[in-house]
């Protein structure tokens, strides 16, 4: 067929030659496979380094504070933390929602990329789905001891109890333990696959270096892996199934804990853009954490020809998009305060950017809004510490989204008499603050003791290991 | 040794290398055979002549499963065990019952899709041939190996030797049992 067409098409196309578009080389200076095989494994197998461990002591220190929150809360009670009528869901829920946006880019960069053939992603993706499942873990924390009484957070779950009754399976809330239990479950399944033909190398190099204990300990969970490709064959056919089921998983999660709001009748919450608008927003986030980790990490352990220039501008152009919706968004929710013509609804928006939070409003639009901006320029994006800086501020601006969507509609309710203003405790500030820790110290754990990249999957890319390579057909 | 060897092993340095010989040691005819790499190649499948994966089969049938499990069990707890009217609404609609069901097939497909993977590959094999093979460290790291087992009815030290020799293979070994 393409034979006919070849035929019946004019002379001159002919003489038309395709562009040819350089790609960007995603490992620089054309390392070997034994290159990245010792520079990735050297990150564990060498001695640990002393910035790792005044990092972990700061780290478990700073995470106390979680501790020290919880356990005063578990043994008073609730009322420790600063959310009272008519603010019942104050910072614990901001905390939640934050951190669950965070682990949004793991996964958008594992799966979403992955079905894309975004080839970029290898160098990041390892490290990126760590992140999703620290922040997971940071953000269990905050709804299961929003329940109470923590010992009945199992009720949560269909699991029969004393009181004979089931959960209400209309409620989004519900919805939700569902959603992030299924959330966190998938990534550690994904994360673990990934790493298989990774363990099984380091159980072999360090049996050859004679340490058994841990070369027994790698190659427990290598499962014996043994890089047969009728093994690969599977491997991948699994792997591509799992991104391709991880992609609606990641955005059906951030939907529903929209509709936690959305589904709602607070004027503010009650919205239909709420889902892809959160989306978008943790995806946002997402990448600011990513670069906020992967830069120092860059820099320390010189992966500068594995995390090039290329990788970076890719990260900062998809944070200028996310960041430029959520942008739109925000607009998109005014107007529509105004068009819809109820009061309640303009009053809520009005009172946003004008009234008691309003300075937490600006903070979110600059973060938010502003700040991505910057990343049109190349000289801004080829900044390394200046890229940092502003990943830094999208994790403060998408903090204060939450809280400006949180608490100025609950502050305001429909009667000015039940009219409020939230402050949090000091328990509340501990244990936000704490959770950095738990996130720290479980991620210097993971760049201790794993690899922080995927080799086998950062090989596949290299020029090398294109058997075609020159020609450009598969 | 009396006993029968597990096959032959060869070396290769490149993945155009292995990729071609895969072709020829397919078109010889063999069957029990594998190739050893640290990642895996394109198109190296096609070289060797493997049908397409079941896995996703498994997945789909995991994935069924799940959305089922999550409609029987709003149905069951909602509607009948303990029917408790909320809200006004109805004890159950699939509306409602939708985004759990959702996130149960994606959950059930997952681990199907693991499981499968596992059980189609034949793993957890903490002990296998190729791996007590003393060079095998550098298939997880920068070469490729070409193993012809024993089993394969046309297989013979010989003329099988002399195959891996011809397409390239590099350090040709007898595998142990």
């Amino acid at each position: 067929m393409a034979h006919a067409q070849h035929a019946a098409a004019p002379a001159i196309l002919q003489e038309v030659k395709p562009a040819v578009v350089p790609r960007a080389v995603l490992v620089q200076n054309n390392r070997s496979f034994a290159w990245i095989t010792d520079k990735i494994c050297g990150i564990i197998e060498g001695k640990t380094p002393t910035w790792w461990w005044v990092c972990f002591i700061v780290a478990c220190f700073v995470a106390s504070f979680t501790v020290a929150g919880i356990t005063y809360l578990v043994a008073t009670g609730v009322g420790v933390w600063g959310h009272r009528s008519p603010v019942n869901w104050g910072w614990p829920i901001v905390n939640f929602v934050f951190w669950i946006g965070i682990g949004h880019a793991g996964t958008l960069i594992s799966a979403i990329l992955c079905l894309l053939r975004q080839k970029w992603r290898t160098s990041i993706n390892r490290a990126a789905e760590a992140m999703t499942i620290f922040a997971v873990v940071c953000a269990g924390i905050f709804p299961v001891f929003h329940v109470g009484r923590v010992w009945y957070a199992w009720f949560l779950f269909p699991l029969p109890n004393s009181n004979l009754i089931w959960q209400n399976f209309r409620s989004p809330l519900e919805w939700d333990v569902f959603a992030v239990s299924t959330y966190g479950t998938v990534s550690v399944l994904f994360w673990y696959v990934g790493l298989i033909p990774d363990l099984a190398v380091l159980r072999d190099r360090f049996y050859a270096t004679g340490n058994k204990t841990r070369s027994f300990l790698y190659g427990l969970f290598a499962m014996g892996w043994r890089g047969s490709n009728r093994h690969w064959s599977n491997y991948e056919m699994a792997y591509l199934i799992l991104a391709g089921i991880a992609t609606p998983l990641v955005l059906s999660v951030h939907t529903i804990v929209s509709f936690d709001f959305a589904v709602s009748l607070i004027p503010g919450w009650h919205t239909t853009i709420f889902p892809p608008y959160f989306v978008a927003g943790a995806i946002f986030s997402g990448f600011g954490m990513v670069l906020t980790l992967m830069l120092p990490l860059r820099a320390i352990y010189h992966l500068e020809d594995l995390i090039t220039q290329y990788h970076i501008d890719c990260m900062c152009k998809i944070t200028l998009a996310t960041g430029t919706m959520v942008g739109y968004a925000y607009a998109m929710e005014f107007f529509i305060a105004w068009y819809s013509a109820n009061p309640y609804e303009g009053f809520t928006f009005i009172n946003r950017a004008f009234g008691p939070y309003a300075w937490a409003y600006w903070i979110m639009i600059t973060c938010n809004v502003v700040t991505p901006q910057l990343f049109w320029f190349k000289r801004v994006r080829t900044n390394t510490t200046l890229v940092w800086v502003l990943s830094i501020f999208v994790n403060v601006g998408m903090w204060f989204e939450r809280f400006v969507i949180i608490c100025t509609s609950l502050t305001r309710d429909f009667l000015p008499s039940s009219w409020g203003y939230f402050s949090p405790t000091i328990v509340d500030i501990f244990t936000f603050f704490g959770t950095f820790g738990v996130f720290s110290v479980l991620f210097l754990l993971f760049i201790r003791f794993l690899p922080i990249m995927p080799m086998a999957e950062i090989k596949a890319v290299t020029q090398q290991a294109d058997v075609h390579s020159g020609s450009d057909h598969h | 040794m009396s006993a029968q060897p597990y096959g032959l092993i060869a070396t290769f340095e490149t993945p155009a290398e292995v990729y071609h010989a895969a072709e020829q040691v397919r078109d010889a005819g063999y069957k029990h055979w594998d190739v050893i790499s640290p990642c895996p190649i394109h198109g190296l499948d096609k070289a060797m002549g493997l049908k397409r994966s079941i896995v996703p089969r498994i997945s789909l049938a995991g994935g069924i499963t799940g959305f089922i499990t999550g409609m029987t069990l709003i149905w069951w707890t909602d509607a009948f065990d303990y029917p408790l009217i909320v809200g006004g609404k109805p004890l159950f609609s699939p509306m409602f019952a939708f985004p759990v069901s959702y996130e149960l097939t994606i959950l059930f497909t997952a681990f199907a899709t693991i499981i499968g993977m596992f059980v189609v590959n034949g793993l957890p094999m903490h002990y296998h041939p190729v791996l007590k093979y003393d060079k095998i460290r550098r298939g997880m790291d920068d070469q490729f190996f070409i193993v012809i087992e024993a089993r394969d009815p046309r297989f013979n030290a010989a003329n099988t030797g002399v195959l891996l020799q011809k397409i390239g293979g590099k350090e040709i070994t007898e595998l142990e049992p």
